[in-house]
């Protein structure tokens, strides 16, 4: 007989039951995909009744147990209540040089966001319009989601509605980068739910960044989560600034799909957030490509920042690089936790994966978790994983040369920070990150 | 008054003493040679007054111009004109040469209450300077002693001494690890910073670097203190007798 060791519901998982039953009951889609996604939706629903939000025995979830961090769950906002009230909150950062799109509260703003005059190849639509149309790409929506129940994706799943399509054409080169700004302006804590599919086509490429911030003392809930196909012979760079205000929690999934012979680079920025969560799901389905993921989380105070990533090396002859930086103060919490597998088949393949952590705080702590599974026989793959803290002699030849503490400290989490910034390849984008580190490390010297 | 005066200091580390009761003074104009066997406390005292935090001071003091060294942090003490030339220069990747060298500059006269370098005026100070002691733009732009040799390493810590242009100068075996080439053009940079207003102290192991730098007085430490002081003399008579009569256990 086999015991169901099913634990009691939590109040957050019941509120978030309720709230989808009423949804689903009232929110129909229209257009000729509706059935489709529906389906992708109805799955996802059936999947979080069942099993609820991750808890720390999903092993993907050990150390981020929702169950126990998510007091309490809230409906999604729907609309942009007071569009004033919006612009006057709205400090979402800007990169230059990049085209802006910006979600308020979850919601698409049209009114602050660059949609005219798209480059020849760019088609940016919002997801609502995109499956009424019938637009080709929404056929992929869904597809990259992982075997395994992930529970923060079902419920992005489960409550779809809001978001971007977005469709580079075969051969269309876009210079611009463009940037979906998501920013919380609200003063009472409401959850916002964004999904995205961004379509790259053959030998086509884009430069894509995301950047999420919002109000501190706010505890509000984002939940967002992006699927990226990358044809084959494309180029595509992702980054990703996490700067969610200091009460929120942060809940990120990123989907790739890496075709033949691509180049695919992913940076994460992250210091914001009391709760975050980044999953990384990769995978390579066409031989010769080459991936590089990389992120910095910067920690203080009581924060708990997770990114937990698996990457399929598929096929043979792929190239992946992985390199995470987490800085940690106070009595903040890091986690990483780093899966490549290698298929039978993916021969030649060459992975490395590095997690590297830098403990400031006494009581800080971080849990380090890379992994291997190898099937393949030819393969070159190795990983490691360091933590410690400040090197004493190096504080001390900068000191000894008249740098005072706090800012020879400032030196050297910059140079630890750096070796990862230092692979953004856009030139603008990759000072606009330096510098936001920078602010970060000047905030904590005070 | 003497630029540097130390009186009977005592320092140790762990629960190693390893300086017992040394006494130092250093003038204006002079420059000073500590030689002695390894083990003798050479390191440790150089380490001491520039303030390493593994060191403790048990008894004694150090004056820099008058004022109490061993109260201030090692940031303090440099920017009241103490300088340490490491005996191995570390490697500080992700840190531009550029961006140390004009960190360091500034935060010294910020604390001194002097204006900060513009830009142009530091890149053409670091230019001339670094010309001089054959530091190229490409070793600038990389990262603090990052792929240095041991020659370029040494080069770059009399840079950051020629820039920061300190009261009293301590080169901690500035010669080991040096070719003669490298010598030279060291210890020409050294020599270009003797001056009426600076002190110096070089400590050495060999008497073939005070052929370049020639030094005003010699001093012999043994067992953590000055045992003999002497003129230039002294080093030559070293190097022909060698340090066997001070002891066995020094080797």
């Amino acid at each position: 007989m086999t015991i169901h060791n099913q634990p009691v519901r939590t109040a957050a998982e019941d509120q978030l039951r309720a709230t989808l039953d009423a949804r689903v009951a009232q929110d129909a889609l229209p257009g000729p995909l509706a059935a489709r996604i529906g389906e992708v939706r109805e799955a996802a629903l059936a999947a979080f009744r069942e099993n609820g939000l991750p808890h720390r025995r999903v092993e993907e979830w050990k150390y981020t147990d929702l169950r126990a961090l998510m007091r309490d769950a809230f409906a999604p906002v729907t609309e942009i209540s007071d569009g004033t009230a919006a612009e006057g909150h709205l400090r979402a950062v800007t990169f230059p040089g990049a085209r802006r799109i910006v979600f308020v509260n979850g919601v698409l703003a049209r009114q602050h966001s660059d949609l005219v005059g798209l480059e020849p190849g760019l088609s940016v639509m919002p997801l609502a319009s995109a499956i009424a149309k019938g637009h080709g790409a929404v056929e992929k929506l869904g597809t990259l989601a992982p075997q395994r129940y992930d529970g923060a994706l079902a419920l992005n799943t489960a409550f779809l509605g809001e978001g971007l399509v977005i469709h580079v054409a075969d051969g269309a080169k876009i210079a611009r980068p463009l940037h979906i700004a998501h920013v919380f302006t609200l003063d009472d804590a409401a959850a916002t739910y964004s999904r995205s599919l961004v379509d790259v086509g053959v030998g086509a490429s884009l430069t894509l960044v995301e950047s999420f911030q919002g109000r501190d003392g706010v505890a509000y809930q984002q939940n967002d989560a992006i699927e990226v196909f990358a044809g084959d012979d494309s180029h595509v760079d992702y980054i990703r600034l996490q700067e969610e205000g200091d009460t929120a929690i942060h809940l990120g999934t990123f989907m790739a799909d890496i075709g033949r012979d691509a180049k695919f680079h992913t940076f994460g920025l992250t210091s914001g957030a009391q709760t975050a969560r980044l999953s990384v799901y990769g995978r390579f389905s066409g031989t010769g490509s080459q991936a590089g993921l990389r992120g910095v989380t910067l920690l203080k105070g009581r924060q708990h920042a997770d990114v937990t990533l698996l990457l399929d090396h598929a096929v043979a002859q792929c190239e992946s690089r992985e390199l995470f930086k987490t800085v940690l103060a106070d009595e903040s919490h890091g986690v990483f936790q780093g899966k490549i597998v290698v298929r039978p088949d993916a021969q030649k393949t060459d992975g490395r994966m590095m997690s590297q952590a830098l403990l400031l705080g006494e009581t800080a702590e971080m849990d380090n978790k890379p992994e291997l599974e190898i099937f393949a026989d030819d393969v070159q793959c190795g990983h490691g994983a360091t933590a410690g803290d400040l090197d004493e002699d190096l504080l001390f030849y900068l000191k000894a040369r008249g740098i005072p503490a706090k800012e020879a400290e400032a030196m050297l989490i910059q140079a630890f920070v750096g070796e990862a910034l230092e692979f953004v390849e856009n030139d603008d984008l990759r000072d606009a990150l330096i510098a936001r580190a920078e602010a970060w490390l000047k905030k904590r010297a005070g | 008054m003497a630029l540097l005066e130390i009186k009977n200091l005592h320092a140790r580390i762990d629960d190693n003493e390893i300086l017992k009761g040394l006494d130092l003074q250093v003038n204006a104009g002079e420059v000073h040679a500590i030689m002695g066997p390894n083990g003798s406390g050479k390191s440790t005292l150089s380490y001491v007054l520039a303030g390493k935090p593994d060191y403790e001071v048990t008894a004694g003091e150090a004056l820099l111009d008058g004022l109490n060294l061993l109260d201030m942090a090692p940031e303090e003490r440099a920017s009241a004109g103490l300088f340490l030339a490491f005996q191995y220069p570390i490697e500080i990747p992700g840190v531009a040469t550029m961006t140390f060298l004009r960190t360091a500059l500034n935060a010294q006269r910020k604390a001194r209450g002097e204006e900060e370098l513009s830009t142009p005026e530091f890149l053409r100070l670091v230019k001339e300077k670094a010309g001089h002691l054959g530091i190229s733009q490409d070793m600038l732009r990389r990262g603090v002693n990052v792929g240095f040799s041991g020659g370029e390493k040494k080069r770059n810590e009399i840079l950051q001494m020629t820039l920061l242009q300190p009261k009293v100068c301590i080169l901690d075996e500035t010669d080991s690890g040096l070719d003669i080439d490298a010598l030279k053009v060291v210890s020409e940079g050294v020599n270009a910073l003797r001056s009426p207003e600076r002190g110096m102290v070089v400590i050495t192991h060999y008497q073939r670097l005070l052929d370049h730098i020639v030094p005003d007085v010699v001093h012999v430490m043994h067992k953590g203190r000055i045992v003999r002081t002497g003129g230039k003399e002294l080093a030559h008579e070293l190097e022909a007798s060698g340090y066997a009569g001070y002891g066995q256990d020094a080797a």
